[in-house]
C-alpha cells in the first residue's frame, strides 16, 4: 500500500503547503496507486488546510483523477467519433470478453479496469486505447487481446 | 475606491463614476436595473450566469456587467436588440437545465429565475429539456436544509457563501460539463458533513435548490389539535424582520402586530424567547464569574478561558467540527430557544396545571440551524423533545399569509404570561455583540453594584458590523464578595460570521489573542442576518434591522436582564439560583467532538 502521507510530504517539499500543491499531490497519488480513496482526500485536505469538499470537487473535475477503486492497469478505449467509425466497439467487446468485465468495471483479480475515454488525439491511427500512460494505436481485436495477455503475464 | 473619475455613457446618458466601478454599479447609479443571478452584494464576483450581459459599442462580444469595470469613453447599452435576444437565450438555456415545475416548488413566487423568465416571457421548449435522466438527487435528510440538484443553476452563490462568509466550504463545485454539480465531500448528505446548518446558502440561493425544511403543515396540525396546548416563542431578531415578508420596508419594528398575528393563528400562548435570553445572561454570567474565580482565586490550571457564548447553534456545530479542543471553553448554557423549551414543559406546565406531553412548543427563529438544534438528542431535558417545531421568519410570514390575516391593520398586543416578559438586554441578542453587551450590563452590576460605565448603557465598542470587535472593561470598586476581581480588566471579543469566528479562534489557538469572554454568532450581523430571515438579506438591510433592534432596546423600560421580574420569579419559585443543580439539569448541556473533514 502506497504511503500517501509520504507522497504529500514529498510534494509539499517542492510546492509548499499552498493550494497550488493540490494538483501535483492528486496526480502523484493517482500515479502511485491508481485512484484516490476517501481517506486520501481527507489527508490531502488536512495537509493543505483545505476543505474536504474542495479537494473532492477538484479531483472529480478530472477524469484521470479517479475517486473510486481502480485495478492495477487502467485501460481507456477512445470512444470519440473517429475511433468509433474505425471500430472501437469491436475492441471493447474483445476486451470485455477477455477480461470478463463490462466497461466501467474492474476484473476480479484486480489487474484491470476497463473504461472509455473521450478523444485521445490519435484520430489518424484509431481505434486507440490507453493502458495507464501507454498508447496503443491502430488496434484490431486480436492485437488488443495480445497486448492484454502481455500485461497479464507481467506478474 | 479610486479618486479618479471615469466618464462613460449608459444608454446614451453620460455618467461619471470612480475608476474600478463595475458597469452594473454604474448603471444602478442611473437607475437602470441590469438583471443578475450569480451576483450577490455579499459575495465576490463570479460572472458565470451571464444574464447581466450588456453591449459595448465597438466591442466584439457582449460583456458581463457584474464583472467588467468601466473605462473612459465606454458606450454601454443595457437593453439593445442584441442584448435582449442574448439575455432571453441565456435565460432559456438556464431553464433547459432547471427543473421548471414552478407551481410545485417551495420557492414559487420568490425565485429570481422565475421572475426573469416572467420578465422576458420565455417560450416553451425552445431548447431540449436536459433535466430528466441526469444524476440529480434530492438531499432531505437534514432537519434544516433541503438540497435539490434538479433546480440548481450552478451560479455558485452557495459555494461562495460557504467559503467566503462562513469559512466552512461544506459545498464545492464537483465534476464538469453537463455533470457539474454543487456537491459536499463525496456527495454525502449535508447532515454527514461539516455543514453547520446556518442557512446562509439558503438565504442566497436564487432558485429552489437550497431551501429550509419546512414544518408549517405540522404546526397547523398541532394548532388544530384540541388536545394540544401549543406554545409559541419568538426570537429577538424576528420582530424586526417579519415585516419584510409582509410588505414593509426593512427595519420596521413590528413586535406588537406580530404577537397579535400569532394569537390569531391560533397559538394558545404567545411567549418570548427574550425571557430565556435574559435567563441565559444570568446563567452564563454566573458561569463566567465562576470560571474567573477559579482562575484568579483558586489558581486552577484546568479552568477553560476564554469562555465563549453558546447561543448560536451554527457556531456550536462549527466549533464541534473545527476546534473540538476548545469545547471545554464553550459555555454549557443551552441556547435561549432550548432553555425555553425545557422550561415550557416543566415550569410552565407546572404553573398552568398542564402535562408536559400535552404541550407542543413551536419556535419562530431567524435561523435554520435552530431546526437542527431542536433535534439534537441532548435537547430532551423535560423528558420530551423540548422544542417540537422550529419555523423560520419566512415560514411565519407564509402562515400569516395563508391565514388571510391583514397584518398591516392589526392592533398591537402584549406577550402572554408567564415566560413572556423581557428586557432590552434580551432584544439585543438579535444583533452581533448583543449577548456581550447584555452580559456586561449584568455582570458588571452584579460585581460592583453599579451600572456598567457606558453612556445610557450603550456599549458601543461591541456594536456595528466589523467582523471582529474588541472591548475592555476595567472592574473597580467591587462588592466584598467579588473583591478578587478588583482591578481586573475584562477583555472581550465579538465575532460574527464563521469566517471571522475561525480567524478569532485561530488567533486564540496561536496564542496571539488573549480574552476572558468571546461572543460568536454564526451569521453575518448576528441573528438579524440569520439564514431563516427574509430574502434578500444584504449589508444595507442588516444595518436597518440592527438599528431597529437597538431602537427596541432603548424604548424598553427594563434594559438589564437581572431586572426581568419573571426571571427573578423563576429563580425564587423554581430554579433556586443561577447554576443551581436544577438549572444544570434543565438549562445546561454538553457538546460532541465531530469529525473535522
Amino acid at each position: 500500500m502506497a504511503d500517501v502521507q509520504q507522497i504529500i510530504k514529498d510534494v509539499t517539499v517542492v510546492y509548499g503547503k499552498e493550494r497550488k500543491a493540490l494538483m501535483p499531490i492528486l496526480q502523484a497519488v493517482v500515479k502511485t496507486k491508481n485512484y484516490l480513496d476517501d481517506q486520501d482526500l481527507i489527508s490531502i485536505a488536512k495537509a493543505l488546510d483545505l476543505s474536504a469538499a474542495e479537494v473532492f470537487g477538484t479531483a472529480s473535475f478530472y477524469t484521470f483523477l479517479d475517486t473510486v477503486p481502480r485495478g492495477k492497469n487502467v485501460i481507456r478505449v477512445c470512444k470519440t467519433i473517429s475511433c468509433h467509425m474505425a471500430g472501437k466497439d469491436e475492441i471493447i467487446h474483445a476486451i470485455e470478453d477477455t477480461l470478463k468485465v463490462k466497461t466501467g468495471q474492474t476484473s476480479v483479480d484486480g489487474k484491470f479496469t476497463l473504461l472509455s475515454a473521450n478523444c485521445l488525439g490519435w484520430c489518424h491511427k484509431g481505434p486507440v486505447m490507453l493502458i495507464n500512460d501507454k498508447v496503443f494505436p491502430e488496434l484490431t481485436a486480436e492485437k488488443a487481446i495480445e497486448i492484454l495477455q502481455k500485461y497479464q503475464e507481467e506478474d | 475606491m479610486s479618486k479618479y473619475l471615469v466618464n462613460l455613457t449608459i444608454n446614451d446618458i453620460p455618467v461619471s463614476v470612480p475608476e474600478g466601478t463595475t458597469i452594473l454599479a454604474a448603471a444602478k447609479k442611473l437607475d437602470f436595473r441590469i438583471p443578475t443571478l450569480c451576483y450577490h452584494e455579499d459575495l465576490c464576483v463570479a460572472g458565470n450566469c451571464r444574464v447581466c450581459v450588456v453591449e459595448q459599442v465597438g466591442g466584439r462580444a457582449l460583456i458581463a456587467a457584474c464583472a467588467t469595470p468601466v473605462s473612459e469613453g465606454m458606450q454601454i447599452h443595457t437593453n439593445s436588440a442584441v442584448v435582449r435576444t442574448a439575455r432571453k437565450t441565456i435565460i432559456e438555456l438556464l431553464l433547459s437545465e432547471h427543473n421548471s415545475d414552478c407551481t410545485k416548488c417551495y420557492k414559487n413566487g420568490n425565485c429570481e429565475l422565475q421572475s426573469l423568465a416572467h420578465e422576458y416571457r420565455v417560450g416553451d421548449h425552445v431548447f431540449i429539456d436536459l433535466v430528466n435522466g441526469k444524476h440529480r438527487s434530492i438531499d432531505d435528510l437534514s432537519p434544516s436544509i433541503i438540497k435539490d440538484d434538479s433546480k440548481c443553476i450552478r451560479c455558485q452563490r452557495c459555494v461562495r457563501t460557504c467559503d467566503e462568509l462562513q469559512g466552512v466550504s461544506a459545498l464545492a463545485v464537483a465534476y464538469k460539463g453537463d455533470h457539474q454539480k454543487i456537491s459536499t465531500f463525496l456527495d454525502h448528505p449535508l447532515v454527514e458533513v461539516v455543514c453547520t446548518n446556518c442557512g446562509q446558502c439558503v438565504n442566497r440561493c436564487p432558485v429552489g435548490a437550497l431551501i429550509e425544511k419546512t414544518y408549517v403543515e405540522e404546526v397547523w396540525d398541532v394548532i388544530n389539535n384540541p388536545n394540544k396546548h401549543v406554545v409559541v416563542q419568538t426570537a429577538p431578531a424576528v420582530r424586526v424582520a417579519i415585516g419584510e415578508e409582509l410588505g414593509y420596508n426593512p427595519g420596521e419594528r413590528l413586535t406588537g402586530k406580530m404577537v397579535t398575528a400569532l394569537k390569531r393563528l391560533g397559538f394558545d400562548s404567545v411567549l418570548d424567547t427574550d425571557f430565556t435570553a435574559d435567563l441565559t445572561i444570568l446563567e452564563e454570567g454566573t458561569e463566567l464569574l465562576t470560571r474567573l474565580k477559579r482562575a484568579v482565586v483558586d489558581k486552577d490550571p484546568t479552568v477553560a478561558l476564554p469562555m465563549t457564548t453558546s447561543c448560536s447553534p451554527g457556531w456550536i456545530k462549527f466549533i464541534e467540527h473545527t476546534f473540538p479542543e476548545y469545547l471545554p471553553n464553550v459555555s454549557t448554557c443551552k441556547s435561549p430557544q432550548q432553555m425555553f423549551g425545557a422550561l415550557a414543559k416543566t415550569y410552565y406546565a407546572q404553573k398552568k396545571g398542564l402535562k408536559a406531553q400535552d404541550i407542543t412548543v413551536v419556535s419562530i427563529m431567524p435561523c435554520t440551524a435552530k431546526k437542527y438544534e431542536a433535534n439534537r438528542p441532548e435537547m430532551r431535558s423535560s423528558g420530551y423533545k423540548d422544542v417540537d417545531y422550529v419555523l423560520t421568519t419566512r415560514e411565519l410570514g407564509m402562515m400569516i399569509k395563508q391565514a388571510g390575516i391583514n397584518f398591516q391593520n392589526l392592533e398591537d398586543s402584549a406577550y402572554d404570561s408567564i415566560m413572556g416578559e423581557s428586557t432590552g438586554a434580551a432584544v439585543i441578542f438579535g444583533a452581533t455583540g448583543g449577548v456581550m453587551e447584555a452580559a456586561l450590563r449584568t455582570v458588571y452590576e452584579l460585581v460592583t453594584g453599579r451600572e456598567v460605565p457606558f453612556a445610557n448603557l450603550n456599549i458601543l465598542p461591541v456594536r456595528g458590523m466589523e467582523g471582529v470587535k474588541e472591548a475592555k472593561v476595567k472592574i473597580e470598586g467591587c462588592l466584598p464578595e467579588w473583591k478578587f476581581l478588583d482591578g481586573i480588566e475584562v477583555s472581550c471579543a465579538v465575532a460574527h460570521s464563521l469566517a471571522h469566528a475561525r480567524k478569532l479562534m485561530q488567533a486564540v489557538k496561536d496564542g496571539t489573542a488573549h480574552y476572558h469572554f468571546i461572543e460568536v454568532m454564526a451569521c453575518p450581523g448576528g441573528c438579524l442576518g440569520g439564514g431563516g430571515q427574509p430574502i434578500p438579506t444584504n449589508e444595507d438591510i442588516r444595518a436597518k434591522r440592527a438599528a431597529a433592534i437597538y431602537g427596541e432596546d432603548e424604548g424598553l423600560p427594563l434594559r438589564k436582564s437581572h431586572e426581568n421580574p419573571e426571571v427573578k420569579m423563576i429563580y425564587e419559585e423554581f430554579l433556586g439560583a443561577p447554576n443551581s443543580h436544577k438549572s444544570h439539569s434543565l438549562l445546561h448541556t454538553h457538546y460532541l467532538v465531530r469529525k473535522q473533514y
